[in-house]
């Protein structure tokens, strides 16, 4: 299912984004990216755009543009964790500052 | 400017490394809707310059900051940068952010900068954090909006290690973590944090970044750590059909190049999810307890559950918007009034006391009239702004676009474009000011061109005089009455038109790529009266400024056209001028002077260049059904459109003629051609009422829009579009309505 397909108050976990480059670029930077938990807040009263929270935040898109986002029902674990999604492929390393790539670079 | 400041200026423009000798640089920059603004505001006081960022016509603020802490006194430049989501960019207003966090494209190159983020929402707010990092920005966090997380506040120490920078907590509304604030950034000035960011992206990804390193210019390699990161920004940027400026070519085919190569590989996903992945690990360690629905959101949405109703939040929506409106269209009045009165009541001083000579005449008509006319935009544009303030600070500016999205949409135009567009119908001025509170540029100027077709209130005397001459006081099936009927179709007709030409020129003129609405409902706050205040302070500021000058000179040219060459006997006042000038008499007196007896003599506006102007172009009006008076009232209603009505007057030797005189009622109902058949039939006064509603007789909106736009492009496209489809209507009115017998 996608999300223009979903109802008030449910709660997906994003499957995939897929749609225009640059809008699904933008979509995936305000945290909509596979793995992450949406709620549907609500719809505007002529039934179009829909209001979303993602990451505790507020995020408006049209049903056009919704239907790109492909959804599954309910929260999976990683998206409770809110956490690593498959596909990125993280790098290793998960224990510490520097482990994680935080170091001082030279001016 | 002071010695400081010019200095600074010249050290940044040789491009000197920073020295102690000029004022450092500090960027505000974030997500919107993280009080940013609000921050500037108390960091900077009402010291305020407006000015545009090179290239392009984005407002850049800036202003002072007085440094105390340790040591002397220090002031520091401030920049307010557009609010963004992420450096990564489309167009080159997106690239505004990347481009004065650099110091490129002619900005200056900054000290610091201080990162607002909002700390109820600090998981999309990192997000740009983590880019300002990889490219190796010296940046101080201020973690803003800390009183609105009271519950679960976010540890600053914490976030401090996450990202190596100072991290403060702020509640910029309420004043607080000011001074801690302006201690940390006294701390990265004296010693700049040199903490870049290295995320470990997949191993296919970091030699795409390798890849695209080699392409880029010399000039965006300075360091290893920002050429990745400038790789980073470069493959996640360009496209094919961008709209960025100043792209390198080898870079450009480089990165469509490795995007091609792809395959099967994502690399924005693989950006944009290490980047969150980051962040999504470490928040855990930043909250007491992770909220999936923050408090604050909930509140908000209990709230929006009736501003959002079908119903109700429709029924208040239309509340709102008509208070609004209201205010604008009537409350203003009596502050309009009292403008018009100072005006003349100056004019008649200067009448007084001074010999009449054409000098006086210039002073008492062009400069007192022309200052008078910019004064008299103040009260509408205080109030228009008044309510922008307070819409926009509680956040139900968002819910208007949200609301009429659906309706705008339609129409290409942006949900925020609403306001603006309601406000036309009180005037075009404060309406094209008003765009102002839309992002994208194109979306501003298909607001900004479609606007003065609204009817705005100087056009109500022009109509009620034709109606109340040419159009019998009768009843349709006696019951409505003919002459308010008239006034609704002339409504809605303009209504009609400016809701197709923007359908139109939103698909010619002023095409755009099509961008899909992103829009953040923000949780509702209590409007700040001194935020709101200081932004009407400087809007009112910076019309007087930017557009008052121009309108002022249009007046005395005006005024000059109509009045020169001078008749030899006739000791009457330059005649335009005197239009205006009535303008600004109060009402009362108008109706109660009496009215000069007609005169058989050509009026001295009949001798003048605007007269010879309106005869010369007799044989273009013709088909419209109109004579030279009509266009001499015509040229005269450049100053304002209501002015028509005291130039006709004129025109007929009537002194002191406004749109309820019944001589001049008269004289236009009994005006004979040669052949003594009737001049001005209903027919033509509908022609008239039509012209009147679609061309551009107002130079304060052209020179509103010259401003806004920095360029004579679009204002000039606005004078020619609006007056080729007003001349086209008006003879289709005319034309049709006596092939039909009228």
């Amino acid at each position: 299912m996608n999300l223009a397909q979903t109802r008030i108050g449910q709660v997906v976990t994003v499957s995939h984004v897929a749609g225009e480059g640059s809008f699904r670029r933008r979509l995936m930077e305000l945290g909509l990216v596979p793995g992450t938990r949406v709620e549907v807040i609500g719809v505007a009263p002529l039934g179009d755009p829909l209001e979303l929270l993602v990451r505790g935040s507020s995020l408006s898109i049209r049903r056009g543009e919704a239907e790109d986002v492909a959804v599954s029902l309910g929260e999976t674990a990683s998206s409770e964790r809110a956490a690593t999604p498959s596909t990125a492929g993280r790098a290793e390393g998960n224990s510490g500052l520097a482990s994680r790539g935080l170091a001082r670079s030279a001016p | 400017m002071t010695q400081q400041a010019l200095t600074s200026a010249s050290a940044r423009a040789t491009g000197a490394t920073p020295t102690a000798a000029r004022t450092p640089l500090l960027l505000l920059i974030g997500n919107p809707n993280t009080g940013k603004t609000t921050l500037f505001n108390r960091l900077t006081g009402q010291n305020a310059r407006i000015g545009n960022y090179p290239g392009i016509t984005v407002e850049r603020r800036s202003g002072d900051l007085t440094l105390h802490a340790d040591g002397p006194p220090r002031v520091v430049e401030v920049v307010d940068v557009p609010g963004a989501y992420s450096l990564s960019a489309r167009s080159a207003e997106e690239q505004i952010a990347l481009s004065a966090v650099l110091g490129w494209a002619e900005n200056p190159r900054p000290d610091l900068c201080v990162v607002v983020v909002d700390a109820g929402q600090l998981a999309r707010n990192l997000y740009l954090v983590t880019q300002l990092l990889e490219l190796d920005i010296q940046v101080v966090v201020a973690l803003n909006m800390i009183d609105e997380v009271r519950e679960n506040p976010p540890n600053a120490a914490a976030l401090s290690r996450f990202l190596g920078v100072s991290c403060v907590a702020t509640d910029a509304r309420h004043g607080k973590g000011l001074v801690e604030l302006e201690r940390a950034i006294s701390a990265a000035l004296a010693l700049p944090p040199r903490t870049a960011l290295r995320i470990d992206y997949p191993n296919a990804l970091e030699r795409d970044l390798e890849r695209v390193a080699m392409a880029l210019p010399s000039a965006w390699s300075e360091s290893k750590t920002r050429a990745r990161a400038l790789a980073l920004w470069a493959l996640t940027s360009i496209e094919a059909d961008d709209e960025l400026q100043g792209v390198d070519e080898t870079l450009r085919a480089r990165c469509l190049e490795v995007r091609a190569e792809a395959d099967a590989r994502d690399i924005d996903q693989e950006v944009i999810a290490t980047r969150y992945a980051l962040i999504d690990a470490e928040l855990p360690k930043l909250y007491p307890r992770l909220e999936t629905h923050p408090k604050k959101r909930k509140t908000s949405e209990r709230v929006d559950r009736v501003l959002l109703h079908p119903v109700f939040g429709f029924a208040i929506f239309i509340s709102l918007m008509l208070l609004m409106f209201q205010s604008l269209f009537s409350w203003s009045d009596p502050a309009i009034r009292l403008i018009e009165t100072c005006t003349s009541l100056s004019a008649n001083f200067v009448e007084a006391h001074v010999p009449e000579s054409i000098v006086r005449d210039l002073v008492t008509r062009g400069v007192i009239g022309g200052v008078g006319n910019v004064v008299v935009f103040l009260p509408q544009i205080l109030l228009l702004f008044f309510c922008i303030g307070i819409l926009e600070d509680s956040g139900y500016m968002a819910r208007v676009a949200f609301l009429m999205d659906r309706i705008m949409k339609a129409l290409g135009l942006h949900g925020r474009a609403f306001v603006p567009m309601l406000s036309g119908f009180a005037c075009a001025v404060p309406a094209i000011l008003a765009t102002r509170t839309m992002e994208r540029q194109r979306d501003r100027l298909l607001t900004m061109l479609v606007v003065p077709l609204m009817t705005c209130s100087a056009r109500l005397p022009v109509y009620t005089l034709i109606i109340g001459a040419l159009f019998p006081p009768s009843r349709v099936f006696g019951l409505l009455p003919v002459q308010g009927l008239l006034m609704i179709a002339m409504y809605l007709f303009s209504t009609f038109i400016t809701l197709l030409a923007a359908g139109v020129l939103g698909r010619t003129a002023v095409k755009g790529r099509r961008i899909p609405l992103i829009l953040e409902l923000p949780p509702y706050r209590l409007p700040s009266l001194s935020g709101t205040l200081s932004m009407m302070w400087r809007r009112a500021t910076m019309f007087l400024k930017e557009a008052g000058s121009g309108i002022l000179i249009f007046t005395i040219l005006l005024w000059a056209l109509l009045s020169f060459p001078r008749p030899a006997h006739v000791a009457e006042p330059p005649p335009l001028a005197a239009a205006i000038h009535q303008q600004f008499a109060p009402k009362q007196q108008v109706q109660s002077a009496p009215s000069p007896a007609p005169t058989r003599d050509p009026s001295p506006i009949e001798q003048s260049y605007g007269g010879r102007l309106g005869k010369a172009i007799e044989p273009l009006l013709r088909p419209l059904g109109f004579d030279w008076k009509i266009g001499v009232g015509l040229i005269g209603a450049f100053a304002a459109r209501e002015v028509f009505v005291s130039t006709l007057g004129l025109v007929y030797g009537i002194g002191d003629a406004d749109e309820n005189t019944t001589p001049l009622r008269d004289k236009i109902r009994n005006e004979r051609r040669a052949d003594g058949s009737a001049a001005y039939s209903p027919l033509m006064g509908l022609s008239l009422m039509v012209f009147f509603a679609l061309s551009c007789q107002c130079m304060s909106t052209l020179m509103v829009v010259f401003r806004e736009t920095r360029s004579y492009r679009w204002p000039l496209f606005m004078f020619g579009y609006m007056t080729a489809l007003a001349y086209v209507a008006s003879l289709l009115v005319y034309q049709g309505g006596r092939l039909l017998g009228f």
